[in-house]
């Protein structure tokens, strides 16, 4: 004798892109917290030290943030025209930025006035930082050359005036600590040694470089400009390891993530891109309401923040590991509730009697076995399955319909009901994996009350928002198959091999054409 | 040299076994039902075939217990014999001739040496009349009986239309609408109608009848579904009746319990009803029996019950309405849609089973292995609605892989499935691997794996074709998901079409370095790495039925055949036609391990059978005139050991068997053996006390042996029997003999067992001497002789076993002789 089957539901599989460890690992964030800056935030950096505060420039101002604070917890608001790149340094106890006016400030966390300015370049400094020796600063303006200042003295030790264009980008060397490199808008990225006259390596990149970066181990070097991201060997004389080309507008921020597996990219189309350093495959993204200007993760990833060009500020927090304490201790009355006479050893003679096992039954398979369909679409009409599961409550729709019981389950209902029903079949008629069956379901609506048409007006409404959505689909399908019209031209002129490639999109694409007449 | 023996086409995998009502035992331990020509009986715990006793030259339809003696049975074929069987030893006890055709068989306490059968009436087309026939009690085994006297006119020919009621006082009888009642003791026949009732509705004609045991009540069952409670009924006008109602369609057959306190009934929703004291309100249900029950039968005791159903099945339920056991014969869908496949793990026949299943049949032991549920969806047990079922199933090489397709018939378009499953060693079962909705947007015509080689460790390539004009290529992909419990799932890889032409045939070549699609008349030919078309060949007029790839030596021609009656052979590496035939083939058929191939045509109202390599176009075999029937289906199935057939010309059936699946669902096979050696009797040993209710005679007699084996301990002597110890001296030495001086006692082994053998010549002379044994010990030496009979039937015996080494040697006429020596030799107990 067979057990009652229970109804199938058919689960899709999630389309495009696959679920791998990185994507849950980079899913893993808090809904982001918004701040308003005052101007596009150009700079964000994470303060090596705990606490784990950030710098943000934005306009003319630097904001520290704390940790968990949405509001600055100090302000640098010394700046005439616009600040640009403030820079922690590797400490966490200065801050240096550089500005519209030329003029390069070194703040102390602490205090509030600049502590040093370093006179100069006489245009705009858009990049600013710290050798990893502590006590000299590197920087780029827009005056074609970058300098090496002392902080002691205040003094400049050396100009290299190599580039040929603005300096925007710079990055120092973590191993090295005369080592740095500065990218440029003639789009060369130079690296220069502080104890010789003139830069060692030039690579060239091809695009205006907005962004700089060198691996910890300093052997690698990333660069980004136009809609590239390179990677390039320093070791090798400057030898290019790889190419990206994965955004469809220029690449303006570079980072890298605190054990260094992952390279993220930020870029004006809005997203920000994942790679994996070792296969340099995209393996996660993120995307932003507006174009990204900066980026930046803090140490253990534990914090996302991203700059954007309208001045919004988005911060994500990693969500906390799932207290397993708790849940443990509420267990554990239950566990010796359950485990009573489990741990008795039974003897030679004992003759052990298994329980039945009882197999729970959802609602609705149980008014299905004793077929109940009136009650049984009811049961998945509710709330909790119909906005959750709209898949559980199709599969019963299905299941009615193959045991011939749908058209009497659907006639014999109140206004109230027939609302929820239309209400339903008009959102979901849209999508392509319950269609077959909700076109059925709506064709019998419409024939069970079509006499009593006209007689109120919510179900009325429902119905011309069915007739909506149905219009507007078969619109939709419309221009989807004019497009696969040119798409199919287009492949048509491509070489003869190439036909076998078509035949494949076209199987994949979507081209289901709801037949209705409604 | 003995000439071989002419091949014969073979009925096999069972009869339908829901001809008649089967019958319990008396002690309920063995169940016996009516399966095609045979009479089979089955035990009870363990399900398993006791016994097959053939003997009957058509269907039988009716078998009832001696009411006299209930070791002994009834049956009645449409071969116009009844038979009286000892069924406990399966060998026939009379035959007697009543010359018509039987339809239905019952037997009555009350009647001393008659029995009931119903007779068409002679000169009449669809009438029957129910007779009761004199079995005369003159010896020898065929008796004439001639004695027949009419009982009842214009009966119905099912055996659920007459039932006979108390203590056998009346008989009541239904047939369409009308219901009579015949008391024997006045001689009184009335006659009611549930016309007069209901005259608009057709449907309450009746279906079934059943009388209560005990009281004067009569059971109907009607095609609405309706049961009615006669009562009353000696008076024609004054009459009564009850109805119950649960049943939404034909009630196919009633039940009293033994004391008549319930009722049961069954019909097309497969749900058993228990009705209790015959109201409407108390009623109990055992649903989902599997497929409509056909009939409903007690036990003696009331102990049990078992209904068998439609589709070759046998249900044993308790007294309390529990599900017991069941068993299971080749289940006969209407319709085999996924033709005839062979499990290449198993070796077993899979096709459509119940609805909605996979049925995997062993053709040797004749049972269903397991059955697999692909739809994964209630049945629902009604007329009319559209259930997904079945179409297509592909093994992959090595049975790893199962591909099935599923679909529903709709209105506007079909609902289809493709399921891909994998054979998990560890649960010995296929789990469901991958499931595409919608594979192709019209019907599966074709599916099939590529066959890779022993070497080549390739993942497996799934090809299906369509209708909607494509064929598609499914290839396994690595799954990098780490949150899904599977490693690998299935996709699309490519499709292909041939100028819109709708694809109806795939084939893959042996080395699985080639695809064959036909597209209408059209055989095109794929590289299978690339997915280029190679080329195309077409022989019109007429679309490709079925194409397949020559093997072994013959791995280069391609075989093709169309509907227009032609079978053409192309050779793929001139890229022509090689010879061409006129033959209208329906079914073509490689064999997997050899070059052969079958063709079966069918040609003005006979199927034929040719067999042939492709690099001749003169077949090797021909047979004409292979049944009256439409062959469908066909299938090799690998044989265990390769048959040693003499002749050349059946040297294409060494390697595999060759089974056919004609239009009416009957299972054929060409076998070389004689009818006599295929039915090896069973060599099951059945001990007769344990059947025997206890009387006080067996109290006695067991109280007799007790003491004896009593004495025998107290005189000192091991229990071994008498007869044993006195002429073997083997076993004396062996116990006399000190055991520090024994040899080892692998050495003794052989010794000691053969002098446990049993000699036939004095087994005999010893049956004649003491008639007065036990009967247990008779039926020891019985089962003996019987033993020794399986160990010479069997060819594949232990080779250690002298006797079975003996027998092997013997000539074909010593084997004859000693078969007909076997004959002669039960005839002493017909005469018994």
């Amino acid at each position: 004798m067979a057990l009652y089957k229970p109804v199938v539901v058919q689960t899709c599989p999630r389309l495009g892109e696959r679920i791998t460890q990185d994507t849950v690992y980079w899913e893993g964030y808090k809904a982001p917290i918004q701040i308003k800056e005052f101007g596009a935030v150009n700079k964000i950096d994470f303060s090596p030290v705990p606490p784990r505060n950030y710098a943000v420039t934005a306009s003319s101002r630097i904001h520290i943030y704390g940790r968990y604070s949405h509001e600055p917890i100090k302000t640098f608001s010394r700046f005439k025209d616009a600040a640009y790149c403030g820079t922690y340094r590797d400490d966490g106890n200065l801050l240096v930025a550089g500005s519209d006016e030329g003029i390069i400030r070194l703040f102390d966390i602490s205090g509030k006035a600049p502590l040093r300015q370093f006179d100069g370049h006489t245009k705009p400094v858009h990049v600013a930082g710290f050798l990893s020796d502590k006590y000299r600063i590197f920087s780029g303006g827009d005056d074609y050359s970058s300098k090496l200042w002392d902080i002691p003295s205040g003094t400049e030790i050396v100009s290299y005036r190599e580039h040929t264009d603005y300096v925007r980008c710079g990055c120092a060397s973590k191993v090295n600590a005369d080592v740095f490199v500065t990218g440029s808008y003639d789009h060369t990225v130079k690296l220069f040694d502080a104890r010789t006259k003139s830069s060692i390596i030039t690579i060239e990149h091809g695009q205006p470089v907005e962004s700089v970066l060198l691996f910890p181990s300093g052997g690698l070097l990333v660069s980004a400009g136009g809609r590239y991201v390179k990677v390039w060997d320093v070791l090798k004389g400057g030898q290019l390891l790889v190419s990206l080309k994965n955004h469809h507008k220029t690449v303006t921020c570079l980072c890298l993530n605190s054990s260094g597996q992952r390279l993220l990219s930020g870029s004006l189309d809005r997203h920000v891109k994942i790679y994996s350093t070792t296969s340099y495959k995209v393996v996660h993204s993120f995307s932003y309401a507006a174009p990204i200007l900066s980026l930046a993760l803090s140490p253990e990833d534990e914090t996302i923040v991203v700059g954007m060009t309208n001045g919004v500020l988005n911060i994500k927090h990693r969500k906390p590991e799932e207290g397993k304490e708790k849940s443990q201790k509420k267990r554990q009355p239950a566990y010796r509730t359950y485990m009573r006479g489990k741990t008795y050893m039974p003897k030679q003679e004992d003759f052990s009697v298994s329980k039945p096992v009882r197999r729970a039954l959802r609602k609705y398979d149980k008014l299905l076995k004793s077929f109940d369909s009136s009650k049984a679409l009811d049961a998945v009409l509710e709330p909790s399955i119909r906005l959750h599961t709209p898949e559980v409550t199709v599969a019963v729709m299905q299941e009615l319909h193959r045991r011939g019981t749908l058209r009497s389950a659907l006639a014999g209902r109140d206004e109230k009901q027939i609302n929820l029903l239309l209400t339903f079949v008009a959102r979901r008629v849209i999508e392509p994996r319950f269609t077959s069956i909700l076109v059925t379901v709506a064709d019998m609506i419409t024939d069970i009350y079509q006499p009593v048409l006209g007689q109120s007006a919510i179900v009325d409404r429902q119905f011309l928002r069915l007739q909506e959505a149905i219009g507007k689909e078969i619109d939709y399908q419309g221009e989807l198959l004019e497009v696969l019209g040119m798409m199919d031209t287009l492949f048509a002129s491509f070489a003869e091999k190439k036909v076998t490639c078509l035949e494949e999109n076209r199987s994949n694409s979507p081209t289901e054409i709801i037949e209705t007449d409604e | 040299m003995v000439a071989p023996a002419a091949l014969r086409v073979v009925r096999c995998g069972g009869g339908t076994i829901h001809g008649a009502r089967a019958v319990f035992s008396a002690d309920s331990k063995y169940l016996l039902c009516a399966s095609g020509d045979f009479v089979k009986m089955y035990s009870v715990a363990t399900e398993e075939t006791l016994r097959l006793m053939g003997g009957h030259a058509d269907l039988v339809t009716g078998i009832q217990l001696n009411p006299h003696n209930h070791m002994q049975l009834y049956s009645s074929s449409l071969d116009g014999n009844i038979k009286l069987w000892d069924f406990m030893d399966g060998i026939p006890i009379k035959t007697f001739s009543v010359g018509s055709k039987l339809l239905a068989l019952y037997a009555l306490a009350s009647s001393e040496d008659s029995v009931f059968v119903v007779i068409p009436k002679s000169g009449e087309r669809d009438t029957f009349q129910l007779v009761s026939v004199k079995l005369t009690k003159t010896a020898g085994q065929d008796v004439e009986a001639k004695e027949l006297s009419v009982v009842l006119d214009g009966v119905g020919a099912s055996p659920k239309h007459i039932a006979f009621g108390r203590e056998g006082q009346y008989v009541a009888s239904v047939k369409e609408a009308n219901l009579q009642v015949y008391f024997f003791k006045q001689k009184q026949l009335n006659r009611f109608s549930v016309n007069t009732t209901k005259t608009k509705n057709r449907n309450s004609q009746f279906t079934c009848i059943a009388c209560h045991p005990t009281e004067d009540c009569i059971a109907t069952g009607h095609a609405d579904g309706k049961i009615r409670l006669w009562r009353n009924f000696y008076h024609k006008k004054e009459y009564t009746f009850s109805t119950l109602h649960w049943h939404h369609d034909i009630v196919m057959d009633l039940a009293y319990s033994v004391e008549g306190t319930s009722l049961l009934s069954g019909g097309v929703e497969s749900v058993l009803v228990l009705w209790h004291n015959e109201s409407d309100c108390r009623k109990d249900f055992l649903p989902r029996l599997g497929s409509p029950i056909e009939y409903i039968s007690m036990s003696s005791d009331g102990s049990l019950c078992c209904t068998l159903h439609k589709d070759n099945r046998i249900t044993i339920i308790n007294s309390n309405l529990r599900f017991s056991k069941s068993i299971q014969g080749l289940i006969k869908s209407i319709d085999v849609k996924t033709g005839l496949v062979v499990d290449p793990r198993t070796k077993a026949l899979v096709l459509n089973g119940e609805p909605g299943h996979l049925q995997f049949y062993s053709l040797q032991s004749d049972q269903q292995l397991f059955s697999l549920d692909i739809v994964q969806r209630q049945y629902i047990h009604q007329a009319g609605l559209k259930q997904a079922d079945l179409v297509k199933v592909a093994f992959s090489a090595r049975g790893e892989w199962l591909a099935t397709v599923e679909e529903r018939e709709e209105a506007a378009d079909p609902e289809l499935q493709l399921k891909l499953w994998f054979y998990d060693e560890e649960t010995q079962s296929f789990k469901l691997n991958t499931r595409v909705n919608t594979p192709h947007e019209d019907h599966i015509t074709d599916m099939c794996f590529r066959d890779m080689g022993e070497l080549e460790d390739d993942s497996p390539i799934l090809v299906t074709a369509g209708r909607d004009c494509v064929f598609k290529v499914w290839v396994m992909v690595e799954d990098t998901d780490p949150e899904a419990q599977q490693s690998v799932s299935w996709s699309c890889d490519f499709v292909g079409s041939y100028h819109n032409y709708q694809a109806t045939n795939c084939c893959f070549s042996e080395d699985g370095s080639l695809l064959a699609v036909s597209f209408e008349e059209i055989v095109t030919v794929w590289d299978s790495v690339t997915w280029e078309l190679k080329c195309t060949f077409c022989h019109p007029p007429g679309k490709i039925r079925s194409i397949c790839f020559g093997r072994l030596t013959c791995s280069k021609y391609l075989i093709g055949a169309t509907d227009h009656g032609f079978l053409c052979c192309w050779n793929l590496l001139t890229c022509a036609l090689e010879w061409s035939a006129h033959l209208n083939v329906l079914v073509l058929q490689p064999d997997p391990l050899s070059e052969h191939i079958a063709a079966v045509s069918w040609l003005s109202k006979e199927s034929s059978l040719f067999v042939f390599k492709p690099n001749e176009p003169r077949p090797v075999y021909i047979q004409r005139n292979l049944c009256k029937e439409k062959i469908l289906l066909a299938a090799f199935v690998p044989r265990d050991e390769p048959e040693m057939t003499g002749s050349e010309k059946y040297l294409w059936l060494r390697s595999s068997q060759l089974f056919f699946l004609t239009d009416t669902q009957e299972l054929l096979t060409l076998s070389t053996r004689s009818l006599e050696e295929r039915l090896t009797p069973s060599s099951k040993q059945l001990a007769i006390e344990e059947s025997l209710p206890v009387t006080p005679f067996s109290l006695l007699l067991g109280k007799h042996r007790h003491q004896q084996s009593q004495e025998d301990t107290d005189l000192g002597k091991l229990v071994v029997h008498n007869k044993h110890e006195q002429d073997s001296p083997a076993v004396k030495e062996l116990l006399h003999t000190p055991a520090h001086v024994l040899p080892s006692a692998s050495f003794l082994c052989p010794i000691f067992i053969n002098s446990l053998l049993i000699s036939k010549e004095n087994k005999s002379t010893e049956e004649v001497a003491d008639e007065v044994e036990m009967e247990s010990e008779k039926t020891n030496d019985d089962s003996d002789e019987e033993r020794d009979v399986t160990e010479m039937e069997q060819e594949d015996a232990n080779p250690m076993d002298l006797l079975g080494e003996m027998t092997c040697k013997l000539s074909k006429s010593q084997e004859r002789e000693l078969r007909k020596l076997r004959k002669m030799d039960y005839s002493w107990i017909s005469a018994f």
